[in-house]
């Protein structure tokens, strides 16, 4: 399976390392020209292939949007018609938006399968993943499923926490935001609110 | 050459009864702290600007110019000056002021504003901060270069042939980097020195950026520059003494801090875990923080060590005892260390 970063900040080449450990081909891309973004693969994520996104998409089976929100709008939807894609953005600062971020991703992007995951932790704690617990949210069982799979293959231990619009249960001020909880205590946080 | 220094917030310091002093006595305070850093030997002293009821050292440069009146070979700098929400000239101006009333031991470190507080005081949008920093980082740079500057940008008016004075000896500027690599080779393209912010997690997970900015300098065709790290702590005599005083006020401020910016809200084990070996905290005695440091300074390839010290709700006297073990203890043991 192949996996595509967007974005190489914090989050993307931390996302990009994890793959690769685990045997995953990796293409990863900015905003811009690839050339900016050699140095940063070559050093951060040795064994990446630094791409445009278009390119890097088009590659890919699951594609990780690892971009700031306020990005977002800046991605041409209709590259993502028929894959998995990964939402890790937060609304910055939280914001009282009627949708969850994944929800919104979900209704632009049409044709993708969005899947809600990983936004909770913060960059520095994604690795090792150690097993640490994450929530998991999508209205497609297939890409639950495959990016479950992708998660516990990088080293994470996902939890199911329901349909696309249950990812609001992930967003910043979430009692499971930034924290780490076990699988148990996530278990329970999701059933209180159900 | 190996610096050590430290840094602070100006955290709201608390007299023995737990009450908090005003902000103008923690910020006499502070010059008192500073005073006590060049006594004991230290490189450099900065102040992290915030405008938060509990970190009230807005005007950082002010007290700065205070601490070069009374001291004479420490160097005297911001840790960070967010230049996202600054205008570039400001800073220039006020920083090489500093730099003529301290006789040329004035330093900056730049950031991009990982604290927020700043850019809805002073207008500025959050979703901005890339274009903001990148923008003025290279006015910046520019100002440095001295004599009369002509430049054009979005974020302040432009300037042509303009002379912007006080004209001093140039002096060093860093980029405070807590994890972004762009901002890593932004460092490298300026010819920055790295400041590498370490508040969470593994030290050693920053090698990385180091070797990525040793290369991006060569490929820019730059001579070699420091590298320095900027990590919390606090030293007692004991490991237990500086545990014990630090996990209250930790927990505290990292617990309200972080649920709206994705720290978690630190345990007894997280707290046990940072303290330790693998943790970014430099807290206990001066031959635990003295190990710690000369590992790291070591692992990341570092010749400046800036110890943030201070978090709200210590007493003065704590910090003072912190500043004065870290001067005569920790960094001639750090030194044999590393010689
Ligand atoms: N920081 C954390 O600890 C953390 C944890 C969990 C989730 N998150 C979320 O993860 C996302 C990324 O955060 P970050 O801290 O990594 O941000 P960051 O350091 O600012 O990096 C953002 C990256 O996104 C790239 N980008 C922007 N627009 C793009 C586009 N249209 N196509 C491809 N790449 C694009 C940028 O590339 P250019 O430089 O080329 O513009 C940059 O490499 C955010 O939504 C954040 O809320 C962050």
């Amino acid at each position: 399976m192949k996996i595509a970063v967007l974005g190489a900040g914090h989050v993307g080449p931390v996302i990009a390392r994890l793959a690769l450990a685990a045997g995953y081909e990796v293409g990863i891309a900015g905003s811009g020209d690839p050339a900016r973004i050699e140095m940063i693969t070559e050093f951060l994520a040795p064994g990446a292939v630094a791409l445009p996104a278009a390119d890097a998409v088009a590659d890919a089976d699951l594609v990780v949007l690892a971009i700031p929100w306020h990005r977002f709008p800046t991605l041409e939807p209709g590259m993502f018609a028929g894959k998995v894609v990964i939402d890790s953005m937060n609304h910055w600062p939280p914001a009282e938006a009627p949708l969850g971020t994944s929800e919104e991703v979900a209704r632009r992007l049409v044709g993708a399968d969005v899947v809600k995951t990983l936004n909770h932790v913060a960059y520095q704690d994604m690795e090792p993943a150690g097993g640490r617990a994450v929530g998991i949210a999508g209205d497609s069982p297939d890409a639950v499923r495959a990016v479950a799979e992708f998660l516990e293959h990088i080293g994470f231990d996902p939890v199911p926490v329901g349909p696309l619009a249950a990812g609001r249960l992930l967003e910043p001020g979430s009692p499971v935001f930034g924290v780490a909880a076990r699988r148990q205590e996530f278990e329970n946080f999701i059933k209180e609110q159900s | 050459m190996t610096t050590f220094g430290l840094d602070t917030f100006g955290d709201v310091t608390h007299d023995a009864s737990g009450t908090p002093l005003t902000h103008a006595q923690t910020i006499r305070n502070v010059v008192e702290q500073g005073v006590l850093a060049d006594q004991v030997g230290l490189g450099f002293f900065g102040i992290g600007e915030h405008h938060t009821p509990d970190m009230p050292l807005s005007a950082a440069d002010v007290v700065l110019a205070a601490i070069a009146a009374r001291t004479s070979s420490i160097h005297l700098g911001s840790a960070v000056t967010v230049l996202s929400s600054d205008d570039p000239v400001r800073v220039y101006q006020r920083f090489s002021t500093l730099n003529a009333v301290s006789d040329g031991r004035a330093e900056v470190i730049l950031g991009r504003g990982s604290s927020v507080d700043s850019f809805p005081l002073f207008g500025y949008d959050l979703a901005d901060y890339e274009d903001l920093f990148e923008e003025k980082t290279h006015l910046f740079a520019e100002l440095l270069k001295g004599g009369p500057i002509t430049w054009q940008g979005k974020t302040r008016a432009s300037l042509h042939e303009q002379d912007v004075v006080p004209y001093t000896e140039p002096f060093p500027t860093w980029i405070g980097v807590g994890g972004s690599p762009q901002s890593v080779v932004r460092a490298a393209s300026y010819g920055f020195s790295l400041m590498l912010a370490i508040i969470g997690g593994h030290p050693g997970r920053f090698a990385p950026f180091s070797e990525l900015y040793q290369h991006a300098l060569e490929k820019f065709g730059r001579d070699p520059l420091p590298i320095g790290i900027h990590s919390p702590g606090h030293v007692a005599p004991t490991d237990e003494e500086a545990r014990e005083e630090f996990w209250p006020h930790y927990l505290d401020m990292i617990g309200r801090l972080g649920r709206t910016r994705g720290f978690a809200t630190p345990t007894p084990e997280s707290y046990a875990h940072e303290v330790g070996p693998h943790g970014a905290l430099f807290v206990g005695s001066p031959e635990t923080v003295a190990e710690k440091m000369a590992r790291t300074m070591k692992k990341l390839g570092a010749s400046r060590f800036d110890l943030k010290y201070g978090i709200g709700g210590l007493s003065h006297e704590s910090l003072m005892r912190t500043i004065e073990l870290y001067g005569t203890k920790v960094v001639p043991m750090v030194r044999d260390m590393l010689a």
